[in-house]
């Protein structure tokens, strides 16, 4: 497949702060692309420069191969959903996905039949109508898609379109959103600082971290191997901690947190590292004796955190100070556990994800 | 509850009693007066629509009302064809650090009041005044120009005294107006034009229709600035009215006028409103 996105060599600086340092990726066509990371990373700078309302300082932007350096947002074939949608208010629902067929000249027969086909296609049917005041917060964002869907971009831009949902729908919207680029097939280019969201819908999620991209991957790899400390913490719930490594022989360290925990991990790697990470449900609890390559521990439960099948605990690391969140998994064995517990944990050697910085 | 009630009606009485002694009982009794027709030696009186019927068969008196009518419209269009870029520039493009600031500069001129404001148009316009002191100095004219006392003139002073009354209404509807908007518009491929055409005027439509209202009735209501910047020939009718009150003491005509100007702002105002599809209810609240 090509590359529907090139971006190049691409920096961005507002006076003297820079935003996008040196960014370079592709797009594949038809990719789900999210750009995940904490609000003030760049991620909506980059997204008005791929959109052309902000020029880069340095680097280009190709689109289907095509140099759109220079080129006005009201000319390049991607269209922008934005964070507040930005329907018009005194238009109808009809009018606003007319909007960028009447600026193309499309006959009146042929808007209304592009609007009607679209409408029914975002699940509105018969809502040609009706005021945009008018509708649930679900529906505005429908037809904010389906207005730029209409005319049919090469890649359609989202900026954080869910954030304000509640939560229930955007749930719900996450998975229709999934659904519906799966079945039109346009690449979608979706900013989000929600992992979830990024997680759940994409092909490909680029973590953005200070300007630049830490990791591109797809979503399993993402969380499975996050390759910074920074993507570890950002993408998904874990546990950090500080530590300072010892090497005993070739293939196997000693890690030693910063409040006394200590505990080996086999790894032919014999550099120094500064942070560990283990996520809350790596962590196994009452494990068999015949496991191999885990660090074994011992817990005491200090609260429960119950949230259905998402609940934690929080417990203290046996004669150390460490507090760490683990995943309890909603079954008859550890149905009642309690405050005050002892319980034996471990976790596996590949689990302890250690980095330099 | 009942304490509450009575601090209502407190809060209410004054507001009654202005619009009741001072607006209603006023112009129930001129409109009496409008039917009131007094004979040259105003020693008998008759009830009839006399008064209305002269307004009808003289001409002056007509064409006085058609050019107040028209000059009014004009004043009220040329006002907003002023202000609205300004309106948009102070509240879409200067940052919100500068914004206060020259609006702040629009009010000036009212600091100083009417009169002053055009006796310094005068100033500028006489045939000894500043701009012709000017155009003589470096030798683009050799005579004065008679700059004052003609509708030009007037046109000058009646924009000017209006433009704050246009531009803060749509300033403050300008200042709801989300800036994704206007992106989104140029999104999804329209151009400058038509992003102010389809978005931007039509968002800012309650304001502007406000803002319109107002200039209109206080242009149309105005008495000083067509008197004092289009001198005799200026024919207002705000000066018919006055000469038939102060001049001639006909009481009864003069109402008759301030009856007949009530009649054409309204309508006006109403075919205005139809044409461009707005709502007063909108425009006012």
């Amino acid at each position: 497949m090509d590359n529907i996105l090139e971006v190049s060599h691409i920096s961005k600086s507002f006076k003297d702060r820079t935003i996008i340092k040196d960014l370079n990726f592709t797009v594949k066509e038809g990719d789900f692309f999210s750009i995940l990371g904490p609000s003030g990373c760049g991620k909506t700078t980059l997204l008005r420069m791929i959109a052309g309302f902000l020029e880069p300082t340095n680097g280009k932007v190709f689109i289907r191969g095509k140099d759109m350096t220079g080129i006005p947002p009201n000319k390049r074939p991607v269209n922008i959903v934005f964070q507040s949608l930005a329907l018009f208010p005194m238009m109808n629902v009809k009018e606003n996905i007319a909007f960028g067929l009447r600026r193309r000249k499309f006959k009146k027969q042929e808007i209304n039949d592009k609007v009607s086909s679209m409408l029914e296609r975002v699940g509105l049917e018969g809502y040609e109508k009706k005021s945009v005041t008018q509708l649930s917060g679900g529906q505005r964002q429908r037809v904010a898609i389906a207005r730029s869907l209409v005319l049919e971009p090469s890649i359609l831009l989202l900026d954080e379109p869910l954030g304000a949902l509640d939560r229930k729908l955007r749930e719900h919207m996450k998975i229709e959103l999934k659904l519906l680029q799966a079945e039109i097939g346009t690449t979608f280019i979706y900013i989000t600082h929600d992992q979830s969201e990024a997680l759940v819908m994409s092909n490909q999620v680029a973590v953005m971290n200070n300007g630049n991209f830490d990791q591109l991957d797809i979503p399993k790899n993402l969380y499975k191997s996050p390759s910074t400390s920074f993507v570890a913490g950002f993408v998904g719930e874990t546990n950090k901690f500080n530590i300072t490594t010892e090497v005993i022989d070739d293939n196997e360290i000693t890690i030693k947190t910063k409040n006394g925990w200590k505990l080996n991990k086999q790894c032919n790697n014999t550099e120094n590292y500064k942070y560990l990470f283990i996520r809350p449900e790596s962590v196994i609890l009452k494990p068999e004796k015949e496991l191999r390559d885990i660090s074994r521990f011992t817990i005491k439960v200090k609260t429960i955190l119950f949230d259905g099948s998402d609940t934690k605990i929080s417990a203290l690391v046996e004669n150390t100070k460490e507090i760490m969140l683990i995943s309890l998994p909603q079954n008859a064995q550890f149905e009642d556990v309690v405050v005050g517990d002892e319980i034996e944990a471990a976790v596996h050697h590949d689990d302890l994800k250690c980095y330099k910085e | 509850m009942i304490k509450i009630k009575w601090g209502f009606y407190i809060f209410l009485l004054p507001v009654i009693l202005w619009l009741f002694l001072l607006i209603v009982l006023p112009q129930i009794d001129l409109f009496i007066n409008s039917f009131r027709v007094v004979n040259d030696f105003k020693d008998t009186t008759t009830w009839g629509f006399g008064n209305y019927k002269s307004f009808f068969s003289d001409s002056v008196y007509w064409y006085t009302f058609v050019k107040t009518a028209i000059y009014s419209i004009i004043t009220t269009i040329l006002t907003f064809l002023l202000t609205f870029p300004v309106a948009f520039f102070i509240t879409k493009v200067v940052s919100n650090k500068y914004s206060g600031f020259l609006a702040l500069l629009l009010l000036m001129p009212f600091w100083v009041g009417e009169l002053v404001s055009v006796y310094g148009w005068m100033i500028l316009l006489r045939e000894s005044g500043v701009i012709n002191y000017f155009l003589l100095d470096i030798g683009v004219i050799h005579k004065p120009l008679h700059l004052l006392y003609n509708n030009a003139s007037m046109l000058i002073g009646l924009v000017y005294m209006s433009m704050l009354f246009m531009i803060v209404p749509i300033m403050s509807s300008l200042e709801g107006l989300d800036d994704s908007l206007i992106e989104a518009a140029s999104d999804l491929g329209a151009s400058k034009f038509t992003i102010i055409t389809k978005i931007v005027i039509p968002y800012a439509a309650p304001g502007i229709t406000s803002g319109s209202i107002i200039v209109f009735m206080l242009v149309l209501g105005d008495y000083l600035t067509p008197d004092l910047l289009g001198g005799k020939n200026s024919l207002w009718f705000t000066e018919q009215i006055y000469n038939e009150f102060i001049a001639s003491f006909n009481w009864n005509q003069g109402s008759a006028f301030g009856f007949l100007l009530l009649a054409l702002s309204s309508f006006i105002i109403w075919i205005a409103l139809k044409v461009t599809k707005q709502s007063l209810e909108k425009a006012v609240s």
